[in-house]
């Protein structure tokens, strides 16, 4: 007999988890209050979130952008088309690659580390110890953190991307030895500012909510043990980068 | 008549099919130091929790101040938790924040107070603590005792009118808790505070408190003065004071279900 209901609860979860959710950024925004204290905790958390995640979306902007030369030569090449590496390195990771990749490395960096923290201060007491200082840890512990995420997202972004095109100059331009001034040139003139720029700023801030609302939302409901800890984590990074990928689809289909 | 900081009447509460607190009446009177004691698991710090509006009971009522902390709003009981200070079992401390800016996480969310004040304050509270000089390290610097000191300088931070503690003394070393229950008489008697303390610690509080409650298997077995409770008749009163393993409190924890090793 009890076959069918754990069925039924596994199928609605989602959707019971959707919901949940969609009601906790609700209590996070009607409860904000702006002011000083609000302003210096999110800075704080930006710092954690943004700062902190700063080396790892380089150093992986930088590689992402030599492998994206390194597949773009080696496939116009056979075309004689080598010329156009800036451009079809420019769109794919402006359009695509900058925001997706940065969102789903964000959520491994800032969102677990989120998650984790915000769920051990369930499992000491600290988020009890709050509520009975009559401290709304939601306004205190959680929207911080989420505004932060979707503060920093975008910049991270954009870090990713300066940090990709310079991969790209060192190994089209440095190792390969295409003409600079044909490969900026190219970028310059076929990369727009209005379409492909923005689609990717769009879908960051797009992403920095999801990976942020999901991270706070796993950590505050977190069980109080370490098993509840961590499977906060987990779902944290499995419900971004999922909620990452689709969503990336439904706005791509909406910007083309 | 007196004048009751919180009255708890017929008092019900459970955890899935086990009923902690079964129709639980008491009062605790304004001014005074009350202890609420009974063996481990018995949901002293139940009754804690149900005070502050951190649990609801499946009946009757919990009144604070004179209002019901079953019946307040989300806002109305936050504007009363603010009157109640409670130090938790296991201190709570935030971790990511200094000794000095636990203590005055409060001041800063509930108060306007000017930087220099804050520090003032934050400062006399640890140093009535004896943690004096602690202010820049993190908790995680701390011994458990040190960390209780510094989330009971927490708790009375705002100069609340009721103290809840849940076992202020456990984990302190002998000349700690004799700081902290002269700490804990000076401050409820100059400030004029009720407080309530949840321990199973019956020496401690022999010295301290001015009325005891003994809850055992979900009831109050025994209420009165602790000399009082110390001549009581009550069997499983009798027991716990004196600590004795014969008596009507088993030891065995005893469940819902029959429960043995043949199942």
């Amino acid at each position: 007999m009890n076959q069918p209901s754990s069925l039924l609860v596994a199928l609605t979860s989602p959707v019971t988890n959707a919901g949940r959710c969609g009601l906790f950024f609700v209590r996070m925004m009607r409860g904000i209050r702006p002011g000083g204290r609000l302003l210096i905790n999110t800075l704080q958390q930006g710092y954690l979130v943004g700062a902190r995640s700063l080396v790892i979306i380089m150093i992986c902007g930088f590689f992402v952008g030599m492998v994206l030369a390194l597949q773009s030569i080696n496939a116009l090449e056979s075309f004689g088309a080598e010329d156009q590496t800036s451009l079809l390195v420019g769109k794919s990771l402006f359009r695509e690659l900058g925001p997706v990749l940065t969102a789903l490395l964000f959520a491994g960096r800032a969102g677990t580390a989120v998650a984790a923290e915000i769920g051990l201060m369930r499992a000491t007491g600290q988020i009890d110890a709050m509520e009975l200082m009559a401290i709304d840890p939601v306004q205190r512990i959680a929207l911080p953190r989420f505004l932060a995420g979707l503060i920093a997202m975008p910049l991270l972004t954009g870090m990713f991307n300066a940090l990709a095109i310079m991969g790209t100059v060192i190994f089209a331009i440095g190792v390969i030895g295409l003409d600079p001034g044909i490969f900026w040139g190219k970028l310059q003139s076929g990369v727009t500012f209005s379409e492909d720029f923005m689609q990717g700023v769009w879908k960051s801030v797009v992403f920095g909510l999801l990976v942020s609302l999901v991270a706070v939302f796993y950590g505050y409901n977190a069980k109080p043990t370490g098993a509840g800890v961590g499977t906060a984590t987990t779902n944290t990074i499995v419900v971004s980068s999922v909620l990452i990928l689709i969503f990336d689809f439904i706005m791509t289909s909406f910007f083309i | 008549m007196p004048n009751n900081t919180v009255e708890i009447e017929d008092l019900v509460f459970s955890r899935g099919r086990r009923m902690v607190l079964d129709h639980v009446s008491l009062n605790i009177p304004q001014g005074s130091v009350v202890a609420i004691m009974g063996p481990s698991g018995v949901g002293k710090t139940t009754v804690l929790h149900l005070m502050s509006g951190h649990l609801m009971p499946d009946s009757g009522g919990v009144r604070l101040f004179g209002q019901d902390v079953t019946r307040l709003s989300h806002g109305a009981m936050y504007e009363l938790r603010r009157e109640v200070g409670v130090l938790l079992q296991n201190g709570a401390l935030f971790t990511d924040l200094t000794v000095f800016e636990n203590v005055a996480t409060p001041l800063r969310e509930h108060t306007q107070l000017p930087e220099a004040l804050i520090r003032r304050q934050v400062m006399i509270k640890l140093s009535s603590v004896g943690l004096g000089g602690t202010e820049e390290l993190m908790p995680s610097e701390l011994s458990g005792g040190m960390a209780r000191r510094v989330a009971l300088a927490r708790a009375v931070v705002l100069d609340p009118k009721l103290m809840l503690y849940d076992e202020p003394m456990t984990g302190l070393d002998p000349i700690a808790v004799s700081t902290v229950r002269r700490l804990i008489r000076e401050t409820n008697d100059t400030l004029d505070m009720t407080s309530i303390i949840v321990t199973h610690n019956v020496s401690q509080m022999l010295q301290l408190v001015d009325f005891c409650y003994i809850l055992v298997n979900g009831k109050i077995a025994g209420a009165g003065r602790p000399d009082q409770l110390l001549e009581s008749d009550d069997p499983g009163v009798r027991q716990f004071m004196n600590g004795t393993v014969e008596g009507p409190i088993p030891f065995q924890y005893t469940g819902p279900e029959n429960w043995s090793l043949a199942n």
